[in-house]
């Protein structure tokens, strides 16, 4: 029997509000018979005749590729909270409920600027290693092409990602992308940074680096020696082309699971030190004010965190009957091992099914059949990594902090679905 | 000539028991001292980077109408830009406000700062001794330095900042709270 002509009660309910196991489906196409979640696009008219595309010769090759001009509205949301004085500062997020899988094509991969994207000649860029070494060291963008380079697949995320939901005391009615959109992951392939470091030799009171992009705010962070040196790479591409200006080109420094900020940008001076250099990144921003007036520092891993993509708030739900509920988990520490989704406002849950690839410090799909009645439902997720860490609700985080701190936001999120089927953010 | 098969095996061992620092191209470039001065922005909580020069109050109070109230407003206060004076002692208030003068640690971020990304329009524009002044003006605003104070490489690592124990490094992880 097809499974779509066997009835609900057939299936086995993983937890209340409709929610149904996460293998009722597996090995047997997914839900063609459910109904979508509306992005707005209307539907062309169907004629009974053969499609047009097949009566007449297409376009001509091209060169370079371009989405299809039906899917001009997938864009990033641009976020300038200064314009007017500064209009390179700022961010642009990726709109996550208009994608799947869990790579983010690199167009759409979120930036956040401090003044401005650089547009570098790779001719005339180069890297300096200085400091505490033995020898201080020049790299070329040509020499960097040279060395034996490892990808990682992973995830970057900004460490104000979801501030949005931190910030203010009502939840906003805008986009999964508009409010957690600062996250993006792709592959990423360059030199490991141990490699130039050892080149340059290492001395032994050395402790920090000082990270500095070439863009105008001189963009700079300061790293522990001992994680960049065994884990951040000297990125040049993203998903298999030279990274985009706007993602650092020619190089940027990735440092998997680690706040975005700390993955410098147009990077052009690694200065190795024995201290922190208190830059104005790592104190006066990106530092996260208690409500005991003390800032927590140096905060770098991002935390266990998961969202429900689709659906998510602004879309509508095309009347009761089958959904897949689709989302979006990830951890800095390392796998995720287990996303849980409530249906009923955290009253049960239900276990969702993990799509492969699951890597660490990188996106990870998660989905789960929904069967909606109708009525209105309040939908959470929660992400647990493989050390078993997970998320707090939103009143339990925001508790933790001083008002308007936005820092490193891993709340859980809820999307409440009205009876007409339309989907607002809700804070739980 | 035919190589013999437990050869190629050792010949293998050997390259990879070297690990990625023989294998290596190393191509890095001797960088030299003038190159490193001029790139080397970098100033220190203990002041090391600090250039030559000095600046007052009253010059950076005339330096900052000139390039710096348009975005951050008169004294630091109520321009489109970052809030930069006030504030201090709020930080534990239902009403935070984080300022350069109430949150950040240490002064030697202000010169580093605005001397590498300041002005907006034209960061890096700035004299040395412009900075030091911009730097002895804005900490002036709240009496973090007196009206008199000239600032330099010797005082300004000096200058207590109001929120300088403010802060808990969650670096080394055993520090976490």
């Amino acid at each position: 029997m097809h499974p779509y002509r066997r009835t609900l009660a057939r299936y086995p309910q993983a937890a209340g509000g409709g929610l149904i196991d996460r293998r009722a489906f597996l090995g047997a196409g997914l839900l063609a018979g459910a109904a979508g979640v509306a992005a707005g696009a209307p539907a062309a008219a169907v004629g009974e005749q053969l499609p047009p595309s097949m009566l007449r010769p297409g376009a001509a090759l091209s060169t370079y590729g371009i989405p299809s001009r039906y899917e001009a509205s997938v864009q990033r949301l641009i976020k300038r909270p200064t314009v007017d004085v500064s209009p390179g500062t700022g961010s642009s997020r990726t709109p996550l409920h208009r994608l799947n899988g869990i790579i983010t094509p690199s167009g759409l991969h979120f930036q956040r600027n401090h003044n401005g994207v650089p547009d570098i000649n790779p001719a005339g860029h180069r890297l300096l290693v200085h400091g505490l070494v033995r020898r201080p060291l020049t790299f070329t963008v040509d020499a960097l092409l040279r060395y034996p380079s490892i990808s990682r697949i992973c995830f970057i995320e900004c460490g104000g990602n979801s501030d949005v939901n931190a910030a203010n005391d009502e939840p906003q009615q805008v986009t999964v992308g508009a409010i957690h959109g600062l996250i993006s992951c792709s592959e990423w392939s360059g030199v490991p940074l141990g490699v130039l470091l050892d080149e340059a030799g290492i001395a032994p009171d050395a402790s920090w680096l000082l990270v500095e992009g070439a863009d105008a705010a001189g963009m700079s962070r300061s790293i522990p020696l001992i994680h960049a040196r065994d884990h951040a790479i000297v990125a040049l591409y993203q998903n298999g082309e030279r990274l985009r200006p706007e993602q650092g080109y020619p190089v940027r420094l990735l440092v998997p699971g680690w706040e975005g900020n700390i993955n410098v940008k147009w990077l052009h001076r690694i200065k190795v030190t024995s201290g922190p250099m208190e830059t104005r990144d790592e104190t006066s921003h990106y530092t996260e004010l208690r409500r005991d007036g003390k800032a927590l520092q140096f905060d770098f891993i991002m935390p266990v965190k998961s969202v429900i993509v689709l659906p998510s708030a602004g879309l509508t739900m095309q009347g009761p009957g089958w959904y897949e509920i689709s989302g979006l988990a990830w951890s800095g520490m390392g796998r995720v091992a287990k996303v849980e989704v409530s249906a009923d406002g955290g009253r049960s849950w239900a276990e969702a099914a993990l799509q492969a690839p699951v890597l660490p410090q990188c996106l990870t799909r998660f989905r789960l059949p929904w069967h909606w009645s109708g009525q209105p439902a309040l939908l959470q997720s929660r992400a647990f990594d493989e050390h078993g860490n997970t998320q707090p609700t939103r009143s339990d985080w925001v508790s933790r902090f001083a008002a308007d701190q936005e820092y490193h936001n891993n709340s859980i999120q809820g999307w409440g679905v009205t009876g007409g089927g339309e989907v607002l953010n809700v804070y739980t | 000539m035919c190589t013999p098969r437990w050869m190629i095996g050792g010949l293998l061992a050997l390259a990879l028991a070297g690990g990625a620092q023989a294998e290596a191209p190393k191509l890095g470039v001797p960088a030299g001292p003038a190159l490193i001065k001029a790139w080397d922005i970098s100033i220190a909580p203990d002041g090391s980077g600090l250039p030559p020069g000095r600046g007052t109050v009253a010059q950076g109070a005339l330096l900052f109408q000139e390039k710096c109230a348009g975005c951050h407003g008169p004294a630091g206060v109520g321009g489109a830009a970052d809030r930069l004076t006030g504030g201090v002692g709020s930080l534990a208030s239902p009403h935070p406000i984080k300022t350069a003068a109430s949150y950040w640690p240490f002064a030697t971020t202000l010169f580093d700062y605005v001397r590498r990304a300041m002005p907006i329009p034209r960061p890096e524009s700035l004299s040395n001794d412009e900075v030091y002044a911009l730097c002895a003006y804005l900490l002036s605003v709240d009496h973090i330095v007196g009206a008199n104070t000239t600032l330099d490489a010797v005082t300004l690592p000096k200058v207590r900042m109001p929120n300088r124990d403010g802060f808990v490094p969650l670096w080394p992880p055993h520090k976490a709270w």
